[in-house]
């Protein structure tokens, strides 16, 4: 039977996501994101055309504070969680240069 | 054991100590948690600290408040300045929050005594509690059974008797299905009415804070000190919320109930369908009109949700890079390093749901997966908003089964996903429902019937809760 999704589409989405995968991962996550898509095939041959798409429960929008100062997160607070840390910065590997 | 409202009443007048009450429930800790494990960290030490500060302010006559010295169990996507938050994934072992959930605020404000973070699906991603990165927790009436997912250790530590109360999140039925699985309350309430702040994000359109309790009235005080707005949620909606206590005695005489069609055939076992007309029954015997209602668009709401929810949770999950928080695996580039924390960090659901997501949401499938699963969502709302025409609350099985064994579902995601087809639909809708237990199935465990009502109908909701408790006992 045709698999919904193949072997290179989950390859492609794994990169997008940055997730690694190995071979036998890529096999079965392509098996068991294809049962899921064939679930989602009642959806799919629904004819929704004249549908309003409800993207939250809520209907609020452009919630706004008062533009006013307030107590931010102490900052050494929050560099105390970070994995590498120097002069008040996350500090990470080389991102310019990087091949892409 | 004692319910949280006997608690914060006699710790209140004076009659009880908060510290003795912590005690009697960190016993039953020290006796059945090695073979439960509902925790991931308990704060056993800072616990006593904070009862022993309410029997001393009781002592100089301070009220400390509606759930003074009442016990609660967090579920560990719940932010805890100072307290290891986890989410059980490995990816955010040993991070400290530098902030707290509103709703753990708000518990403490009103006296309420944290005892520890409780274990969980990774990122509240499934139905058992397997997919912890730190094991799984078991069910207290059966140990060689699930407690339910994704706050399977905030069900098992009401049912373990740890804590009166404890918090979770419901995401597509995290609270409602391991509270059935349990014998215990939980309740999703609408969407909006308690804060998501300080909760890990998954699902941010679906995701919503409630409680789990021994009793019906538990979880409507513990809902009365968490609910209502918060000006740090910009989802969350103006105005207090509702007083559901004072109605817990006002019977259900004259209310109509429908039995939800869809959620009663295929797939439902029977046993648990029936425990579901046992509770129609009751309720009718209590004055209700009881009839049978077609919601159709619900059948289509596990596809929805698994487009909807995968959607959310990658863009959610975009967060773990390695850069700000958690774990980091290091490489010579930045993009490599991330790519190797995240795929050391998540565990296999979570990488599923990450990947369904992002191929949902992708360039020439969007309108297909993500923008249709949308268009359901209002089907849904609509088809429940014409119940409701006719209809004060509606009435299901929380969860198709009793719990089931360990390893039954694990291989085969689908089967897993299932468990939640009864639950999704008031998260696609962001209205409330509840789970109440009401006996137990053909194996003598645990069966939960759900209460749905129509958003900000937990009055109503909680009313027909409190009668099937009473009904049941």
């Amino acid at each position: 039977m045709e698999s919904r999704i193949t072997t290179d589409d989950v390859a492609k989405v794994a990169r997008l996501a940055r997730l690694r995968l190995t071979d036998d991962e890529l096999d079965r996550f392509t098996h068991q994101l294809s049962d899921i898509l064939d679930h989602a095939a009642d959806i799919e041959a629904l004819e929704l055309d004249d549908v309003e798409p409800m993207a939250r429960p809520v209907p609020l929008s452009n919630v706004l504070r008062s533009d006013e100062p307030n107590d931010p997160l102490d900052r050494d607070a929050v560099l105390a969680a970070a994995p590498s840390t120097e002069d008040g910065q996350f500090r990470v590997s080389p991102v310019l240069g990087e091949a892409p | 054991m004692r319910t949280a409202v006997d608690i914060a009443a006699g710790v209140r007048a004076g009659e009880l100590s908060a510290l003795e009450v912590l005690d009697e429930h960190l016993e039953r800790v020290v006796l059945r948690e090695a073979e439960i494990h509902a925790f991931n960290h308990l704060t056993e030490e800072a616990a006593r600290a904070a009862a022993t500060g309410l029997d001393r302010r009781v002592a100089a006559g301070e009220d400390p408040g509606p759930l003074a010295g009442v016990p609660v169990a967090l579920k560990d996507n719940l932010c805890t300045e100072g307290v290891p938050t986890t989410c059980s994934s490995r990816i955010l072992e040993g991070w400290i929050p530098p902030y707290t959930a509103t709703v753990v605020e708000r518990l403490v404000a009103a006296g309420a005594v944290p005892v520890g973070k409780t274990n969980l699906d990774e990122f509240a991603m499934g139905s058992s509690t397997e997919n912890s990165a730190f094991g799984p927790t078991r069910n207290p009436h059966d140990v060689t059974r699930v407690p339910g997912g994704s706050s399977g250790g905030s069900a098992a530590a009401v049912a373990a008797g740890f804590a009166p109360v404890s918090l979770g999140s419901d995401t597509g039925g995290s609270i409602r299905q391991p509270a059935a699985l349990c014998g215990v309350v939980g309740v999703k309430p609408t969407y909006g009415t308690v804060s998501r702040l300080g909760l890990v994000a998954f699902g941010s359109s679906l995701d919503q804070i409630g409680p789990f309790s021994a009793t019906v009235a538990d979880a409507a005080l513990v809902l009365e000190v968490i609910g209502g707005h918060d000006p740090g949620d910009s989802t969350s909606l103006p105005g207090s919320f509702p007083s559901v206590s004072e109605h817990l005695d006002d019977g259900v005489s004259g209310l109509r109930v429908g039995i939800v069609t869809e959620m009663m055939g295929d797939g439902i076992a029977a046993d648990v369908t029936a425990r579901v007309r046992a509770a129609a029954d009751a309720l009718a015997a209590a004055g209700a009109t009881v009839e049978e209602v077609s919601v159709r668009a619900v059948t289509y709401g596990l596809s929805a949700y698994y487009l909807v929810a995968p959607a959310e949770a990658s863009s959610n999950l975009a967060r773990y890079d390695g850069v700000r928080y958690g774990v980091r695996v290091e490489a010579a580039t930045a993009g490599e390093m991330m790519e190797a924390t995240r795929t050391a960090g998540f565990g296999d659901e979570v990488k599923r749901r990450i990947m369904l997501g992002t191929y949902a949401l992708s360039a020439g499938y969007y309108d297909a997966f993500y923008g249709k699963a949308l268009k359901v969502r209002t089907l849904i709302r609509r088809d429940f908003d014409a119940a409701y025409e006719r209809f004060d609350v509606l009435l299901s099985p929380t969860s198709p089964t009793t719990a089931f064994p360990f390893g039954d579902k694990t291989a085969d995601p689908m089967a897993m996903y299932l468990n939640d087809v009864c639950t999704i639909p008031t998260n696609l809708a962001g209205h409330p429902a509840m789970s109440v237990p009401f006996g137990v199935g053909d194996d003598g465990l645990p069966v939960g019937v759900q209460v749905l009502a129509p958003a900000l109908g937990e009055v109503v909701m909680f009313r027909t809760a409190a009668v099937l408790e009473g009904s049941v006992r």
